[in-house]
């Protein structure tokens, strides 16, 4: 799997994410920067968490219209696999690569937590390695998680499978209304969702960030194992 | 300031100068200063800056081992973890302007410290910080909490360091003067470490990062007076920080380092343009020409005496090779960062500030350091205090243990923890309250740092000099706690109004106690920060002082990360008590929260028995022996428990104490050097004690859902947490 990671100024977990891709590919990933636009070759786009451009503006919003962002989108289209984490799912919402948008966290303060993802969908790339229903542990950290859409858009992504993760407790109840599950607020505990394709997923919490028992667990690294496994070509 | 102001003995007042001192500048000058030239003389003779009542003192302080690379003089301590490693880290202050706009005031204390680390050359790997704040039932005091932890990770969240540990403490001493001491710890290779001394006449001085505004112009004054009623007046004087810039120029300053085009660098912090120009040519020895018509502003019309004095933030000054300034230029324009030449260096030995054609300073600099005032200021010494009458207790110990551990200062931090990231950059192997200090890998290696703030202020009231050792000795014990070898400190010395005699004696006291422990621990102090005048004058006359608070950042070093251990409670071990226990109750918690009374002297430190107990610990946690463990501290051994408990998720049955001592000076007396440790066979580490000279003795067998006292009453896990876990979303979150 040939595998990069844009970097846009103020972008800061793409350290994390090389860690991830590396321990999975066994190589360095590439880093684009934002003003790169020749992403030929490549099997996955990953973009990062951080605040890119500041986040001044709505978070993602300035990334959206980055130079780079042209060429994920021609990348998109031509059906490469991309993945958005955090600031990076928030930059695919506001490009419009995934439907809905990421609100401020519930409480309005920035959270820092470890969170349990139900896994919704797992006939996808990101989540082929996991059984529909399984339950896993990932840190997350964000202001602007909530994740939200509009009635006839929730439909179809409920409708069409493409929730890829909900926030659960421990033991896999969802509860949208439950602080404790939901810490973010988010609509239907959607934490991550997915393309009509299936090949762009994006989500809040940061499973790159538990790839290594050292740190507290491996939790997430079957997401990136069967990454490897689904764009083998 | 564009109407000209008549500089004599009454401005150099406003400006925080003495007559006596602004007699040693006309001295100096031979002439009346410009204002600019008054200006730049406040502000490097200003508290902030000089250090001028504290340094006498602060030389007293233990500074080298052999692992040390740089001590105190540099922008932060270095010293040598291994594999070619070096950790620099540094502490401090933002008090006073917390106080005034505690948002603000946090984060850029925050930016601060990050750029007082990278500007050596360090990629910043942690930031912690040591919080002190005012009564809870204080209504500013939420305000101001808010503001602080939401500036905390406004700041360190968007930079991408992430914030792995830190403490606070409530106390009415702070209800007008909040602590907010932040420290920083970076990586660097050791053969690529940056200093700030200027070299080379000629060469160019280089201004990279934000604009100059005017925001901050007399900020080190500002920090350098006690408050009055008008503080809030003082907003101005506050700066505005902007994280995202601060993440480029950590990223633009790092790929230049990896180039030989720097010289020399260093930050631009208080006193900003002043205080980096006039410190990086005198350490060099050399001279120094500006141009300020060259200087980013963010504004028209400023003045000299504005640009000098700014304290904008996210800026740096550097010396470069003339033959790289093309490709340092390349990459600031790459990062979108100002760059900017706006001046070289000169062998006049001045300072020489030009602005639209004229000359607005001409300072020779080796006077104006040489010649800074340094006071030895009457001091009386601290009154010991009269020993603790006997206390009984009013209650169960049940009944005790739950409303300690829901005090303001023993209850879950996580609230707070909560709203900083902890996790960026994918190196934390222990997050906050995982361990008694926090574990951060090292990139690229198997080594492991791991770093802790700490210091009882109420100890230091107390005792200075006691309080004083015991915040040196709680932060070795804390490292140790977690398997790593302890280094060295940076320090924070928060202090009232230097000019009263018992003031000064405090703060001498108190290093005293630093430097023993100090020096007994191995423990030197690389770097550090004086904050003076944390004191508020009423609207009567009156002043309120803050506790002596000397607070101490420690790092230690594991050479292999995985052998770290936590503190949380694990299943099916012996809990052996490890350390001597006498059921010191003066000054404790339990004293205070139980019988709301804050009296008698605060436990011994016996240096001897923390480094004998403190080895012994740490050799048996690298052998695996003890496989979790927890130092003991505020709230004594029951606390100890319970805290472990709360955080292994697992119970445990205590035995009776049997000790002759009275239960409540056993279970929450505040004894020093001691340590709680998990283990298989407790019998043996305790047969292992004895023989190096070591109390130990087995206090319970874990396992369960239940903390089970000698008497069999049971507390449950969920009791213990939902006391634990109910002060801070209380406090903060009331509607």
């Amino acid at each position: 799997m040939k595998a990069a990671i844009v970097v846009f100024p103020g972008t800061n977990r793409e350290r994390d994410m090389a860690l991830a891709l590396k321990r999975v590919t066994g190589v360095a990933p590439r880093m684009i920067w934002h003003h790169e636009t020749d992403l030929t070759g490549l099997d996955l786009v990953v973009l990062p968490g951080g605040f890119s451009y500041g986040d001044y503006l709505r978070c993602g919003a300035m990334a959206a219209h980055s130079p780079v962002m042209g060429a994920v989108r021609a990348f998109a289209a031509k059906g490469g696999h991309i993945l958005g984490v955090c600031n990076g799912f928030q930059i695919l919402t506001e490009s419009g690569l995934l439907p809905g948008a990421l609100l401020r966290n519930a409480a309005l303060r920035f959270l820092s937590q470890d969170c349990y993802l139900r896994v919704e969908n797992a006939q996808t790339p990101f989540t082929r390695r996991w059984a529909k229903g399984d339950v896993f542990r990932t840190p997350l950290a964000h202001g602007d998680g909530n994740y939200t859409a509009d009635p006839a858009t929730l439909e179809r992504l409920e409708g069409e499978g493409r929730v890829a993760f909900r926030y659960a407790s421990a033991a896999g109840q969802v509860q949208a209304d439950d602080v404790d599950s939901n810490p973010n607020g988010s609509l239907n505990s959607i934490a991550g969702v997915l393309s009509e394709n299936n090949r762009i997923c994006g989500m809040m919490p940061h499973p790159e960030d538990l790839v290594d028992p050292l740190m507290g667990g491996e939790d997430g690294l079957p997401l990136f194992e069967g990454l490897v496994e689904a764009v083998v070509r | 300031m564009n109407k000209p102001a008549t500089v004599d003995v009454a401005l150099a007042r406003e400006f925080g100068l003495t007559a006596e001192e602004y007699g040693r500048v006309l001295a100096i000058m031979g002439r009346t200063p410009t204002l600019t030239e008054l200006g730049v003389f406040s502000v490097m003779w200003s508290e902030h800056c000089s250090y001028k009542s504290s340094r006498k003192w602060l030389r007293n302080l233990p500074t080298t081992a052999p692992w040390v690379i740089h001590g105190p003089g540099e922008n932060a301590g270095v010293v040598d973890i291994g594999q070619g490693y070096a950790a620099i880290f540094k502490m401090e202050s933002h008090n006073h302007p917390s106080f005034i706009e505690p948002y603000q005031g946090a984060a850029t204390g925050v930016g601060g410290i990050l750029r007082d680390v990278f500007t050596m050359g360090a990629r910043p790997v942690a930031n912690l910080n040591a919080l002190r704040f005012g009564s809870p039932e204080n209504p500013v005091t939420r305000r101001i909490i808010d503001g602080v932890v939401r500036g905390i990770g406004g700041y360190g969240n968007c930079v991408g360091v992430p914030t792995v540990g830190g403490e606070i403490n409530f106390h009415p001493a702070y209800d007008g003067n909040p602590l907010v001491n932040a420290m920083t710890v970076g990586i660097a290779r050791t053969d690529k470490i940056f200093l700030s001394a200027a070299a080379g006449v000629g060469n160019p001085v280089v201004y990279v990062g934000s604009r100059t505004g005017r925001d901050g112009i007399h900020g080190a004054t500002m920090s350098s007076a006690e408050f009055d009623e008008d503080a809030l007046s003082k907003r101005p004087t506050v700066q505005v920080g902007d994280p995202f810039i601060e993440k480029l120029l950590i990223e633009a300053c790092l790929e230049l380092m990896a180039t030989d085009a720097i010289v020399a660098i260093q930050d631009m912090g208080a006193a900003g343009l002043t205080s980096s120009s006039v410190e990086m040519a005198g350490k060099g020895g050399v001279g120094i020409d500006l141009d300020l018509d060259a200087v980013p502003q963010r504004e028209p019309g400023m003045t000299a005496y504005e640009m000098m004095l700014s304290e904008s933030q996210e800026r740096m000054l550097m010396v470069l090779r003339p033959d790289r300034t093309d490709v340092a230029r390349r990459i600031f324009e790459k990062w979108e960062l100002d760059f900017a030449i706006i001046g070289h260096l000169t062998e006049t030995g001045h300072i020489v500030v030009r602005h639209n054609g004229q000359v607005e300073a001409d300072i020779p600099l080796a006077p104006l350091a040489d010649q800074a005032p340094i006071y030895d200021r009457p001091s009386t010494p601290p009154v010991p205090p009269a020993p603790l009458e006997p206390v009984h207790a009013p209650l169960s110990l049940d009944a005790m243990l739950i409303q300690l551990v829901a005090s303001p200062d023993l209850c879950s931090r996580s609230w707070v923890w909560n709203q900083y990231d902890s996790t960026v950059g994918g190196q934390t192997v222990r997050r906050p309250g995982a361990a008694d200090a926090a574990i951060v890998r090292v990139d690229e290696t198997d080594i492991a740092l791991a770093v802790t703030t700490d210091c009882t202020p109420r100890y230091c009231q107390a005792d200075p000099k006691t309080g004083g050792a015991q915040a040196v000795a709680e932060a070795w014990r804390n490292i140790t706690a977690t398997g790593a070898r302890p280094l060295a400190v940076t320090d924070n010395l928060n202090f009232a109004n230097p000019e009263k005699p018992e003031i000064m004696g405090q703060f001498i006291a108190a290093i005293e106690g630093m430097a023993e422990a100090c020096t007994v621990l191995d423990f030197p102090v690389v770097s550090g920060n004086v904050s003076l005048y944390n004191e508020t004058r009423n609207p009567d006359g009156s002043t309120t002082a803050i506790l002596p608070t000397p607070a101490i950042g420690g790092l230690g070093v594991l050479e292999n990360a995985a052998q770290a251990i936590g503190l949380g409670m694990q299943d099916g071990k012996d809990v052996v008590l490890v350390g001597a226990t006498q059921g010191a109750l003066g000054q404790s918690i339990w004293l205070r929260e139980i019988l709301g009374r804050e009296d008698g002297p605060p436990p011994q430190v016996d240096l001897a028995a923390e480094r004998r107990n403190g080895d012994f610990v740490r050799t048996e946690i690298l052998s695996g022996a003890i496989t979790a463990c927890h130092d003991l501290a505020d709230g004594g051994i029951l606390v100890g428990i319970a805290e472990m408990v709360m955080a292994g998720d697992v119970g445990c049955e205590l035995d009776s104490p049997d000790s002759g001592i009275r239960p409540e000076a056993f279970w929450f007396g505040e004894d020093q050097a001691r340590y709680l440790a998990c283990v298989e066979d407790g019998a043996a580490l305790c047969a292992r004690a004895a023989a190096a000279g070591v109390p130990a003795r087995i206090i319970a067998r874990s396992g369960g859902r239940d903390l089970i006292l000698p008497s069999g009453v049971t507390i449950s896990i969920a009791r213990l947490k939902n006391a634990h876990e109910t002060f801070f979303p209380a406090l903060m979150d009331a509607r």
